[in-house]
């Protein structure tokens, strides 16, 4: 399993890094380019529907590790699903994102999840359901619980936001770098069968970058 | 979760294959009918064109008079012996097939007149040679190209058959909706209150979109000036320019009655001219676009926008899925694949009514010192990747630089269509946008892929990366890198920041005391120059009157039936002149004060500064990767 890209040689000798592919599905406007700019960019601003897909790269220096994510950030617009699978093809995570004011979202991201499974196994890909907009709780119609009970039935991380009062985005991404970086260890302490990949980011453009089928 | 039609993947270009493969383009290749060479320079000597007498009358029978308010406009007739231009007034073009006035350029012209021509560069075209008004609005199905619309309108016998018709039609719709008489009383408030929306209604989020869904039961909805509707063959609404698609499905259906009634007597409705109003429809199966307009725009103008609404569609979607997904399903319900990019078609009728790259069909350059552009240019060109068919670095909607693969070309429209899209989303500020379009002008079949980011934070910079290959996201944002690389180490981004800076130039550098404003363009190359709007053209709907008067003379120039090479246009407010030749197209806007001759003195005056500063003001070395 290729989880893991170098970033080069370190300059501090043994602090390991990772890249990361991280990428946000989810219904139209319910906050996905929100989060990924407030994570960012620490801002928030009234965004136009984004085209397309919108790329973003962040590094965090951990104790542990240096950690490269590539944030993926889709259209949630239905045209642009037949070329979605472009997007998530090779996330080490991914966001389903709900607007916790809207429930046709929820159901969404239930859809969301049923489409990753049939293209990953469990153990390939972290997934978080995130329940944006919590700053709209007065129009709240997922409640809470029911994020929380189908997130556990399913193994996924769970976690409700606000991209807009910056309510646990920054908790949001932290989790999952915690969590990625808990399977690395795993998988450190039992190799894995096929070995372990390593791909060099800045290849030339023959390489098996992230977005090889 | 997605419809099926989604999961066929067959829309991608394929690589290699950039040309249309279908027969459905090959009017692009289409040769306009040779006409005589009349397009001479400024100062050259002038053929002797046969002049047609004209009085102040409009020569059309819709109605439409010149664009001021009534009785004070007039046309001037000619001086027999001024200067060049001679002759002021309509001059036709004589001996010219009524579909084709006016040839594309590059057809006719000989290469000894090349050099002459401001803004041309001799290097060849930057883009698929710039297809005449006449070839857009002309249907691309054969059978009603056969007759213009000047043809049409002007049979007597026609109007009482319209009447007729209309008559007929109002019985026709009473059956087919069961509620509606006419468009008016369509319109008219209460009737709208029975219907439902639909469930999967694609909700404008007015936070999203900017605006508020209006009331269409209001007088305010009635007042606009412009209203534009797409609907389906079913009769489904698509979009509607202001108010909600549901609210309208039964004007639409009415509209859809109208254009299946005169179809089943094998016709074509074009337009309706009532009490001011045009109500314009342009067929493009499996759509069907409507214009309600009371603008001074000509028919012809008004079917030119909606075929690029059209095109706006096709660039989402692709032609070929449009018309898959009707095939499947011919109610299908388009709102669902549109859902978030009305927008964007917003932006592009709110763009055309402001800007005139459209009415031009031409793309208007960033002015920049040909040494800076250049660097810029062979920085674009190195940077490229194999999948890499255009590299476009714009600023506002201002051409920058366009390197493109070798004979690969670029249409304007399609150029337009980049140029909206990226004016009408400000998702592509932040970070890399990778996105599928379609180009519809050069390959409708299927998807490009495009690079979008803006080069810097604070710079309005934007580079655009078209890429076959949907792959490729890593090569073409590489591709971003070592431009921006090599741009830093040729040292030019100091200068494209200060021209940046003064993005338009004022019309007082030219030097001509009653110039107030002109629109240059060159044909060859698909380019044209126009200074910045200024006094007394402050106020936006000043602006849109003096666009309103260049659209009234472009409208006069082209008209299919009668089409014009020089017009001298004397208003209360201002004077106009037109000039139209095979290499180029002038409007020139001076003060209400000065008189013909002077008019002519600076048109000469005028061509002479735009040649010495034509390498600034145009892009004259197209470059090829």
């Amino acid at each position: 399993m290729a989880q893991t890209v170098t970033l080069g040689t370190s300059p501090e000798g043994p602090r390991p890094s990772y890249m990361y592919k991280v990428v946000l599905l989810g219904s139209m406007s319910v906050g996905k380019s929100s989060l990924a700019y407030r994570y960012v960019k620490s801002d928030f601003r009234e965004l136009l529907p984004t085209v397309g897909c919108s790329f973003f790269t962040q590094i965090l220096n951990l104790e542990e590790a240096t950690v490269k994510f590539e944030i993926w950030d889709t259209a949630g617009q239905e045209k642009y699903q037949s070329v979605c699978h472009l997007y998530y093809r090779d996330a080490h995570a991914a966001l389903l994102v709900y607007d916790i004011a809207n429930k046709q979202t929820f159901s969404r991201a239930k859809l969301w999840l049923e489409e990753l499974e049939k293209k990953f196994l469990p153990d390939e890909i972290v997934i978080a359901l995130v329940g944006n907009k919590t700053d709209l709780a007065a129009e709240r119609e997922v409640t809470t619980e029911e994020g929380e009970d189908f997130a556990r039935t399913k193994g996924l991380l769970f976690m409700e936001t606000s991209a807009k009062s910056n309510h646990q985005v920054n908790d949001l991404f932290m989790a999952i770098v915690q969590e990625l970086l808990r399977r690395e260890k795993e998988k450190a302490s039992k190799p894995s069968p096929h070995g372990k990949v390593t791909v060099d980011l800045r290849a030339s453009s023959t390489s098996t970058g992230c977005c090889r089928s | 979760m997605a419809a099926d039609v989604h999961k066929k993947k067959s829309w991608e270009v394929p690589n290699g294959s950039l040309a249309p493969g279908d027969g459905q383009h090959t009017e692009r290749s289409e040769s306009p009918t040779p006409g005589l060479a009349q397009g001479t320079e400024p100062g050259m000597e002038h053929s002797s064109p046969r002049r047609e007498a004209r009085g102040g009358k409009s020569s059309s029978s819709c109605g439409l008079g010149p664009p001021q308010p009534c009785g004070r406009g007039r046309w001037a007739h000619s001086s027999p012996a001024g200067p060049a231009p001679t002759g002021c007034c309509g001059m036709g073009r004589g001996g010219r097939s009524p579909l084709h006035p006016s040839p594309s350029m590059g057809d006719t012209r000989t290469d000894a007149a090349w050099p002459v021509v401001p803004g041309a560069g001799q290097e060849g075209a930057m883009f698929v040679h710039t297809r005449s008004y006449e070839d857009l609005t002309s249907p691309e199905d054969g059978a009603a190209a056969a007759r213009s619309p000047e043809e049409r309108r002007g049979e007597p016998a026609e109007q009482s058959s319209m009447e007729q018709i209309s008559k007929d039609f109002s019985e026709l719709s009473t059956q087919l909706t069961g509620m509606a008489l006419d468009l008016e009383e369509e319109m008219r408030p209460g009737k709208e209150g029975k219907l439902e929306p639909s469930p999967q209604t694609a909700r404008r989020d007015s936070v999203l979109s900017g605006k508020e869904e209006e009331d269409v039961t209001m007088d305010a909805w009635r007042l606009h000036r412009k209203h534009v509707f797409v609907l389906s063959e079913a009769g489904k609404p698509v979009y509607s320019r202001y108010g909600s698609e549901e609210a309208l499905s039964s004007t639409m259906g009415v509209m859809m009655a109208l254009v299946s009634f005169l179809e089943a007597e094998k016709n074509a409705i074009r337009s309706i001219h009532a009490d001011g109003y045009k109500v314009v429809f342009v067929r493009r199966s499996p759509l069907v676009l409507v214009a309600v307009a009371r603008t001074r725009q000509s028919e012809q103008e008004i079917a030119h926008e909606l075929l690029y609404i059209y095109y706006q569609i096709l660039s989402l979607l692709t032609w070929t899925q449009l018309n898959h997904i009707f095939q499947q399903k011919q109610n299908y319900d388009l709102r669902r694949l549109l859902a978030g990019s009305e927008r964007i078609t917003d932006n592009l009728l709110d763009l055309m009514a402001h800007d005139p790259s459209f009415l031009m069909g031409a793309v208007r350059c960033l002015p920049l010192a040909a040494s800076v552009r250049d660097a810029v240019s062979s920085s674009l060109q190195q940077a490229k990747a194999k999948s890499l068919v255009f590299s476009i670095l714009l600023s506002g909607n201002q051409l920058v630089s366009l390197v493109r693969k070798k004979d690969q070309f670029l249409h304007p429209i399609d150029l337009h269509l980049l140029f909206n899209l990226i004016s009408s989303s400000s998702s592509f500020r932040e970070g890399e946008a990778w996105t599928p379009i379609c180009l519809p002008k050069f390959n409708s079949s299927g998807f490009f892929h495009a690079h979008i980011s803006y080069l810097e934070q604070e710079m309005d910079l934007c580079l655009l990366l078209v890429s076959t290959d949907r792959e490729d996201f890593f090569t073409v944002s590489d591709c971003k890198r070592r431009f921006q690389e090599r741009l830093r180490r040729r040292g030019v981004q100091h200068a494209l920041q200060e021209a940046l800076r003064t993005p338009f130039y004022s019309v007082a550098q030219v030097g001509i005391p009653d110039l107030r404003h002109f629109i240059y363009k060159s044909k060859s190359s698909g380019l044209f120059t126009s200074p910045e709007i200024e006094a007394p053209y402050v106020q936006e709907e000043e602006k849109e009157r003096l666009l309103g008067l260049y659209q009234y003379l472009h409208s006069r120039a082209h008209n299919s039936s009668r089409p014009l090479k020089n017009i001298y246009f004397t208003g209360p407010r201002e004077n106009l002149l037109a000039w139209v030749t095979n290499a180029f197209e002038l409007y020139v806007c001076y003060s209400p004060l000065g008189t013909k001759a002077g008019a002519i003195n600076a048109v000469n005056k005028l061509m002479k500064w735009i040649r010495k500063e034509e390498d600034r003001l145009f892009i004259l070395t197209p470059q090829t990767y």
